[in-house]
Formats: C-alpha cells, structure tokens, sequence
C-alpha cells in the first residue's frame, strides 16, 4: 500500500507545530498502525531527519499508552486502541490525518505524545482502597454479588487512554474518572472510602482543567473498551448520594 | 542469547557467546547514530540507552550460565543431566543465589553468594521415571 500522511510536528510543548505530509509506501494490509509508523520513522531516520515521535508500550492493546487521533477520530475508524488497528482498514493511495489528543488537560509534549499525568493525579486522589489486601485472600471470603463483579469489571477494563477525553467537545474527563469510581465504589473493598473517593477524583478532575459533561456521548463511541455512556450517570449518582452523606456528619 | 543462552546452554556455546558481545557492544558504538539531542524529548536516544542495558544484560547472563554449572530450574546446562536426560542439580557445590555486583560496562563483576536455606522442603533429583 502506499499512503500520504499528515502528521502533526511539534518540537516541545512551547512551540506551535503544524501538520507536515509524508509519503510511504511498501505498506502491508497485516501491519498495525504503529508499525506503519515504525517504517516511516525508519525512513526519516535514514534520511537524517527527526523521527516522529509517539506513544507506545504494550502494542496489545492493554496499556493505553498508544493515542492518536486518527482522520478526526480517537484511535481511528475501529473500536479498538491505536495499536490494534491494522492498515487493512485503510485503502491503498489514502490519505491519512494523524495527530495528538486535543484538550488542555492533556499538553503535547512532543509531536503525537501528550502528557497524560493529570489521569495518574485523578487515580492518586481516590483510585484506590485501605484495606490490607496481603497475598490473594480466599476467593469465597467476601461474597460479592455477581452482578456486582460483573459491573465492577466491566468498569476496571479502562485503560487509562485518554480516548474519551479526545473525543469529547468538552474535553472532559468523565468516562475515565467514572470507570474508576464505579469499578470501586460497587465492590465491598472499596466501600470504607465510597464517599470520600468519589469527591476527591471528581474535584481534581475539574482542578486539572477538564471540562464538564453535556452527554455528548463521543466518550463512550470513542472509547476501545466500550466503557458505557451511563458510567457517568452512576458516578454522579454516587457524587450527590455522597455530597448529602458528608453534609449529615 | 538465543542460540547460546536459551533453554538448554553449553559451557563451549555460552563461552562463543561472551566472545560475541563484546564484538556486538564495539559495533554498536562505532555505528550508532542517534537523532536530536540528549537536552530534548528524544525516544530514540531512549532506545539506544536501552540496547546499551540489553548488551550488559545479555553478558551477565552469559557470565551467570556458564558460572552455574549445575542444572536447575529454567537452567538447563547440556553437561549437567541425570541418565534420563533430566536436569541434574548439584546442590553441595551451587544451593546459593548469585547476586553479581556492577563493576563497570565490560569488567568483571563480583560474586556475592546468598545461601538457600530449606528447612522443611528439601531440593530433591527430578525423576519422572
Ligand atoms: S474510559 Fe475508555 S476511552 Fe476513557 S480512558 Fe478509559 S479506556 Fe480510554
Ligand atoms: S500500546 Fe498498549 S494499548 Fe496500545
């Protein structure tokens, strides 16, 4: 296959960048995205030129460090991360967009990469729970209802990528935020800290400069987890049970 | 490291192998070419620096294998077999880990000797038959 891309160049966080085009060509259908990527920067590198940089870890789809917007969409035309997508989505001669996540929260630090520690700080402001886990504790201990253990996983597969907060006009970080609240908040584990867990991760939500939910619902389309639009719902249900829960003590 | 210091390991293939790196660590060095610079956000440069750390790994390990003479776990030296061809430990010589101490890219590090103790459970001879 052989392609045009558009990719966006931007040396450090200070300057302004702009979209600059490349050509490649030799491209199998088999190759993921990134290994598309891996051949024009082999490419660039021969050439002497600086190679375009961009996230990368697992490249299985279970990291979330991979994020690029992708012909205007996050993670591009398959609902699956960067990493899993493959070049057979594209056609031969296509032209490609490819360029950072866009939101204020998250600053590009060098062409495709971006500064995601604002989602570390929401995690370190509740993502977690106090009581001694020790090794693995026998599984029939604590009784969790099924459904509960399904929601709660349901919600523990995000990723952390950063998705639904490139896909939202807003730029907020809702979905992420609630995947991780209810991942917790639904399990008896994590019920010493439900309330105060819930209005610390939203609080340094809104202090990293995300915006706020209108129910746009580009987070849950974006999303390669297929982490559910009512996710919000349930965390604002847990917010307000928590707010008139605080105001009684 | 995988035809010398794989599953099964030789003290002739792991010998070959520590005379390789060294050739390996020469050539990186005299055709290296990294992009950018060390002051900016460079990936590149954190790739070499990678590669560099693989180089000593890959010598340690070498180093370590062939040391260990015995067979045992994950360590199968082709010298060190029982008749049916099962990894024959030599505890009396090697019931110890060996935690190797940096002493610069290409010297020879420094052997400490942490000994196992088992109480309860004792090492015995794999037999299947
Ligand atoms: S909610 Fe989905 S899109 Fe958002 S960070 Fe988690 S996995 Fe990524
Ligand atoms: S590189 Fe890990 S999810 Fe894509």
């Amino acid at each position: 296959m052989k392609l045009t891309l558009r990719v966006w160049r931007q040396k450090n966080a200070d300057d302004d960048g702009a979209m600059s085009t490349y050509e490649v060509d030799g491209i199998s259908p088999d190759m993921s995205f990134l290994e598309m990527l891996d051949t024009l920067n082999e490419e660039l590198i021969l050439r002497g030129e600086d190679p375009v940089a961009f996230d990368h870890d697992c490249r299985e789809g279970i990291c979330g460090a991979c994020s690029l917007v992708i012909n205007g969409d996050a993670h591009g035309p398959e609902r699956t991360t960067t990493c899993q997508l493959h070049m057979r989505s594209f056609r031969d001669g296509d032209r490609i967009d490819i360029e950072p996540w866009r939101a204020s929260a998250f600053p590009v630090i060098k062409d495709l990469v971006v500064d995601r520690s604002a989602f570390d700080r929401i995690i370190q402001a509740g993502g977690y729970i106090t009581a001694p886990t020790g090794s693995a504790p026998e599984a029939h201990a604590t009784a969790v209802p099924k459904p509960d253990a399904d929601l709660a996983f349901e919600h523990a597969e995000c990723i952390g990528c950063g998705a639904c907060v490139a896909a939202c006009p807003n730029g907020a970080a809702m979905l992420f935020t609630s995947a991780k609240i209810n991942h917790l908040n639904v399990l008896p584990q994590g019920a010493p800290e439900r309330e105060t867990r819930v209005l610390d991760m939203v609080a340094q939500m809104d202090e990293e400069g995300f915006g706020g939910c209108t129910l746009a619902g580009e987070c849950a389309t974006a999303c390669p987890k297929g982490i559910p639009l009512v996710s919000i719902t349930g965390m604002n249900k847990e917010w307000l049970r928590a707010t008139r829960k605080v105001a009684k003590h | 490291m995988w035809e010398f210091c794989g599953m099964a390991r030789t003290d002739s293939g792991l010998r070959k192998a520590l005379g390789r790196i060294p050739q390996i660590r020469e050539e990186f060095w005299r055709r290296i070419k990294v992009p950018g610079t060390g002051e900016e956000f460079n990936q590149s440069l954190e790739k070499a620096n990678r590669v560099v750390d693989y180089l000593e790994l890959a010598e340690l390990m070498c180093l370590d294998a062939l040391h260990r003479a015995e067979s045992c776990g994950g360590h199968f030296r082709e010298e060190s077999q029982t008749p049916e061809g099962e990894a024959a430990r030599r505890d009396e010589e090697f019931a110890y880990a060996a935690a190797w101490e940096f002493t610069g890219t290409g010297e020879a590090p420094v052997l400490h000797r942490e000994d196992l103790v088992f109480e309860y459970v004792h090492p015995t001879q794999r037999s299947y038959a």
